[in-house]
């Protein structure tokens, strides 16, 4: 049994405008230790996809009807997410089995009230802890993920640190809860690149120690390929790649995984052009039919793309493929 | 191309005061003695980790941060400024000369103004267009240089995604026809399969329009595709200054060597490898004796912690400010 097991995952939002697919068909699994990493451009839907396991999404989220998704508690039993609908029920998996952290550090601390009085806030509901235990467990998550001086800093707002300091503290937070899973939603992303080092290293550790199983969203495929064990490719609400991190990014078969790769600018090759990926992301509003990724392929088949939606096929035992373009068994 | 320099600054420095009473006020140098050179024509790369100065530095070549110290020219052959004693005239004209694009696209744009509204209000407020037929036309122009269709000029920006925002403040920077344009991390907010696109449009309008650019980022790999010469910040010194292949090929400062090895790698198997910068960049009101990289720099003595290294080349246009480079480079 995996510790994360997510099939058939729908999601629309209802808005004024109409239905908006957010996450179309989504399946896949994460085992515990393992990170995944989830790639794709703004508007892929990597992020709602995240929210979705823990029901995060918008009052206005529709979920489809076949949607699962089975996730492994602390104690071992199994629940599934989408049967859960009281907030209360829900406290299982927001903040108890599965723990975020998010992109912009600034913005996830509330911004009048200490660090620490935060952290132990959320561990007075979710673990069976006294004050005092919570805040001499909170102080020591803040000098295990590398904050001197912890006992101070515990008693500090938020404007008081730097960037990554307080991305430090966010990882101290969502791990003292002891999490089975944790998503983090591009915590580097707003971080220099040396911070984001240090970052991605005391994440590596912690894995490591901890064990839990990790989704990183971002758009870098240099973090991805640095962090992650596996790779999972969305655009547009679809899971278009996913596979080992060696095999997606050095054989990847979609078009669209070979043009993320092909527009970093890469530092061997200096007289490299850089090649976009042609158009932007159509609006949600207007999916494109069959492929959705057909109005921007260069390699599009004309009808049979912009009608059928493609099957995966599988390269290998692992790393698969929904493209008209690859055959099944290709790589064998 | 030529070496005439249009930007030279000389002993440059920016300064702010800062504190929480005015009994307590502290003088916060952002840019301490700058020295250089932007040629005409060129694509000038300024790099550095948050807080170096970078912003700063662009803000001062553009006069929209008072000069504290040092001088800095604009001479494009035709019309010559001091931009550290500018008369009300004198900035006014200049302010056509010199233009900005900002960071964050979604930020930039005013949610009320339409397309062709937001291009034509430089125009109109310069007063460089006397009818509404030539602002029309002048629009129409640019905006096409910008690969944006004429559909577009009536629509608000909600209607775009970043990229095309991206473009349009583009438009807007370019539309009052300016010789020196400072890009203010303007691929930082973008994906990357779009951050391609946006680069090669900057490159080809430098190219057909004769532009000098000052781009600053913080990526180091953007920055080795798109610029001619490359100047690396750190707490507001430039520590290393050469052409893009010399850095590249041979950078000489620690720090910049500690930069590229924080770029996460393509490569899986290259995990582990790098060698990580400790801590953060020390507060600007409270700088270090000496070399103002002592703190981080694994290879610092005590001569480091005493006297601060100068600007020094050997005679190419490869400058670095390192008490220790040569003998590093030996090592190395």
């Amino acid at each position: 049994m995996s510790l994360l097991d997510v099939q058939n995952l729908t999601l629309e939002f209802k808005t004024d405008e109409g239905l908006v697919t957010a996450v179309d068909d989504v399946s896949f699994t994460l085992e515990k230790g393992e990170v995944m990493g989830l790639v794709g451009e703004s508007g892929s839907g990597k992020s709602v996809t995240a929210k979705a396991l823990m029901k995060l999404n918008a009052q206005n989220a529709a979920y489809g009807p076949d949607s699962r998704i089975d996730l492994q508690l602390g104690d071992g039993s199994t629940v599934d997410v989408m049967s859960l609908n009281r907030p209360k029920d829900l406290q299982v998996v927001r903040g108890g089995a599965v723990s975020m952290i998010f992109q912009e550090p600034m913005a996830s601390f509330a911004p009048a009230l200490p660090i620490g009085k935060q952290m132990v806030e959320q561990l007075l509901i979710h673990a069976d802890l006294s004050k005092a235990a919570a805040k001499a467990l909170s102080i020591e998550m803040l000098d295990r993920v590398g904050i001197s001086d912890a006992a101070t800093r515990f008693n500090q707002y938020a404007f008081e640190m730097s960037g990554g300091m307080r991305q430090r503290a966010m990882i101290a937070m969502a791990l003292s809860t002891k999490p089975q899973l944790l998503i983090a939603d591009e915590p580097t992303t707003a971080l220099d690149v040396t911070i984001q080092a240090q970052v991605i290293d005391l994440m590596k550790e912690l894995v490591t120690e901890f064990g839990m199983g990790i989704i990183f969203i971002t758009h870098d495929l240099g973090v991805v390929a640095q962090t992650a064990d596996k790779v999972a490719v969305m655009y547009l609400g679809r899971m278009v790649e996913q596979g080992p991190v060696r095999d997606v990014i050095r054989n990847p078969q979609h078009p669209y995984t070979r043009g993320l790769i092909d527009a970093l600018p890469k530092l061997d090759d200096l007289d490299a052009p850089l090649v976009p990926v042609p158009g932007d992301i159509p609006s949600p509003l207007e999916r494109p039919s069959g492929c959705v990724f057909h109005t921007r392929c260069s390699q599009s088949l004309g009808q049979m793309c912009q009608t059928s939606v493609p099957e995966w096929s599988h390269r290998n035992a692992d790393h698969k493929c929904a493209c008209h373009l690859v055959l099944d068994g290709a790589g064998q | 191309m030529t070496n005439r320099p249009l930007i030279s600054a000389r002993n440059l420095s920016v300064s702010f005061s800062v504190g929480d009473s005015i009994f307590k006020r502290q003088s916060l140098k952002a840019v301490d003695g700058v020295t250089l050179d932007i040629p005409k024509g060129s694509f000038f790369g300024v790099v550095g980790e948050s807080g170096s100065g970078k912003t700063t530095l662009g803000r001062a070549f553009l006069n929209a941060v008072p000069i504290a110290g040092g001088s800095a020219t604009y001479d494009d052959g035709t019309v010559e400024y001091a931009l550290d004693k500018m008369s009300a005239s004198d900035l006014k004209s200049y302010r056509r000369l010199a233009q900005l694009i900002f960071q964050d696209p979604y930020a930039a744009l005013s949610p009320r103004m339409t397309v062709r509204d937001i291009i034509a209000e430089p125009l109109e407020v310069m007063g460089i267009t006397k009818t509404r037929e030539e602002t029309d036309q002048r629009v129409r122009e640019i905006a096409a240089r910008c690969r944006l269709n004429l559909e577009h000029l009536r629509r608000f920006p909600h209607a775009f995604s970043g990229g095309q925002r991206q473009r349009i403040s583009i438009a807007r920077a370019l539309a009052c026809g300016p010789q020196f344009v400072v890009a203010d991390e303007s691929v930082a907010a973008l994906d990357v399969s779009i951050q391609a696109d946006i680069l090669n449009l900057l490159k080809s309008l430098q190219r057909d329009l004769g532009l000098t650019f000052m781009f600053i980022s913080h990526d180091l790999s953007v920055v080795a595709h798109t610029c001619d010469h490359v100047a690396v910040m750190y707490l507001g010194r430039i520590v290393e200054s050469a052409p893009t292949r010399d850095l590249f090929q041979a950078p000489r400062h620690p720090y910049t060597r500690a930069l590229f090895s924080a770029i996460p790698s393509l490569d899986p198997d290259d995990r582990g490898t790098v060698q990580k910068l400790q801590g953060e960049i020390p507060s600007p009101t409270n700088q270090p004796s000496g070399c103002k990289f002592h703190t981080r720099c694994p290879h610092a003595d005590d001569l480091c912690r005493r006297e601060e290294p100068a600007l020094e080349s050997d005679g190419s246009a490869h400058q670095v400010m390192c008490h220790h480079w040569k003998a590093l480079m030996a090592e190395a």
